[in-house]
């Protein structure tokens, strides 16, 4: 048995396929997965993200340490509640994982990091954090409920009460805390809605009376799907410690201004750079039926091969969507081997869906 | 729990089997099957004509979690095709008994049906895996 969320009965009440993920019990689907993608896209879904874990970084010098082991930069953060998305490496410039840093005021930050490594990021902090004197506190006590869609927000505002109409000024990319929830307009669907923090007592609470809104539970499964189309990277997939921001589609997330900012994998990066990076992580379109997934073949034409990172049913295109990281050189076309066949796919600009239309 | 009906034969790997009154076996995947694949999205069905041999890949059923060969439970030659599963391969998710069915099959050796598992066994099977 792997790790609970405070949601785990609601899900298996509620007849969720429970399936593992980085050792947490999660909901993959209520019964359609393709059903929760479009209920989305169209309107709302929610999705437990409570597997995912909240940090706070506090102290007087928490700005100079997260401008030290994030490769983007929070000094960009001028107004309080902003948040920046950003990769931590470590020093040979792999990803150590990809977060989301708000900042809430000059002693105060918090991280929001993937499931799968939150102890070796918690290691990672709190090994850098001394030299800062900055404190490093996990907030186990959060559950976190991200409600996602055209019609999200509307829809969830009556849940949060008097705390509601706060929330709906919050511009995009922006978090603040309204009583008991940490609320912020962020996501990982391509959609517009809120990710919501709240004690994890109060999260059976909120799912029921977000449900009675109209709002579709989601599994783990239409996250997927709506993660890709966005054009989304999936840590432990599509980037992790052997490979570089540079080579995975990041390179928009690392601030090399100021050139005078040492931050960890900064050398790494710069020496990649100068020698030129030898593979990207591209978008594909397959041409033909099937389904791209993940650790597929790619062979490029003239020669060269590289590696589907992540590959999936796009059920907003009605085709085979994925990422692949292949050479620098690679353009156009190339083919994937998708059981025992060579198939023609087209390497496109991501993402391919963004607020409900396909871009491709 | 997902439905096994009593008057269907089954394999191990999922499959269903039903004798019909012309002499041909018609076969599909379980309601458990389906279940487990999650929403289909590709359905390949052999060509008709084509003669199998039992326990061989017939059919592959993807969905948006992974691909599944489909093994034939009886030999014989194929002599029908879902065509609707072309364009609507959630038919099996919605009727994996009914308008699911994947092929038709003429069977070289009918006495091959009474190898396949039975409800009550293939029930354990189901159990097993939970």
């Amino acid at each position: 048995m792997g790790f609970k969320t405070p949601l785990y009965e609601t899900h298996v009440a509620a007849g969720a396929r429970m399936v593992d993920f980085g050792g947490w019990d999660m909901p993959v689907h209520y019964g359609s997965q393709i059903e929760e993608h479009h209920a989305v896209r169209r309107a709302a879904g929610m999705f437990d993200v409570s597997h995912m874990l909240s940090v706070d970084v506090r102290g007087a010098r928490a700005r100079e340490f997260l401008r030290y082991v994030l490769a983007n930069d929070v000094a960009k953060l001028k107004s309080p509640g902003k948040a920046l998305y950003s990769c931590m490496l470590n020093e040979s410039g792999g990803v150590i994982d990809d977060l989301i840093a708000y900042f809430l005021d000059d002693t105060w930050y918090r991280l929001v990091v993937n499931a799968g490594t939150r102890e070796k990021d918690l290691a990672w902090l709190t090994s850098h954090a001394a030299a800062f004197q900055v404190e490093i506190l996990p907030r186990t006590d959060l559950a976190m409920i991200a409600v996602q869609g055209p019609q999200a927000r509307q829809r969830a505002v009556a849940v949060l009460g008097e705390h509601g109409q706060s929330a709906l000024t919050l511009e995009p990319f922006f978090g603040r805390e309204l009583g008991p929830y940490f609320v912020s307009r962020t996501g990982y669907t391509g959609e517009d809605g809120w990710e919501i923090a709240m004690p994890a007592s109060e999260a059976a609470d909120v799912w029921q009376r977000l449900k009675q809104q109209g709002i579709a539970q989601c599994g783990l499964g239409a996250r997927d799907t709506l993660r890709l189309e966005a054009g989304m990277n999936l840590y432990g997939n599509d980037m992790d410690e052997s490979v570089s921001p540079l080579e995975s589609g990041l390179t928009w997330t690392v601030a090399f201004e100021p050139v005078d900012r040492d931050f960890l994998g900064r050398r790494a990066l710069e020496a990649q750079r100068a020698n030129g990076v030898a593979r990207k992580l591209v978008g594909l379109v397959l041409e033909e039926r099937g389904v791209l997934r993940s650790h597929q073949q790619v062979f490029v034409p003239g020669g060269g091969e590289g590696e589907v990172t992540s590959g999936t049913f796009s059920p907003t295109l009605e085709r085979s969507i994925g990422f692949a990281r292949v050479p620098a050189a690679a353009a156009d076309r190339v083919e994937v081997d998708i059981r025992g066949k060579r198939l023609p796919a087209r390497i496109v600009k991501i993402p391919f869906v963004r607020n409900g239309k396909a871009l491709i | 729990m997902s439905a096994i009906p009593a008057n269907l034969k089954y394999l191990e790997s999922h499959e269903w089997a039903r004798a019909e009154a012309d002499g041909t076996v018609t076969v599909g995947i379980s309601d458990h099957a389906q279940n487990a694949l999650g929403d289909l999205v590709f359905v390949e069905v052999p060509e008709v004509g084509a003669v199998l041999t039992k326990g061989a890949a017939a059919a592959v059923v993807e969905s948006v979690k992974a691909a599944s060969d489909v093994y034939t439970p009886v030999s014989g030659e194929v002599v029908a095709t879902n065509d609707a599963l072309k364009g609507s391969p959630e038919l099996v998710n919605q009727d994996p008994y009914g308008e699911g069915w994947l092929f038709k099959i003429k069977p070289s050796n009918p006495a091959e049906l009474d190898t396949l598992l039975d409800a009550a066994a293939y029930g354990k099977v189901v159990e097993a895996e939970h």
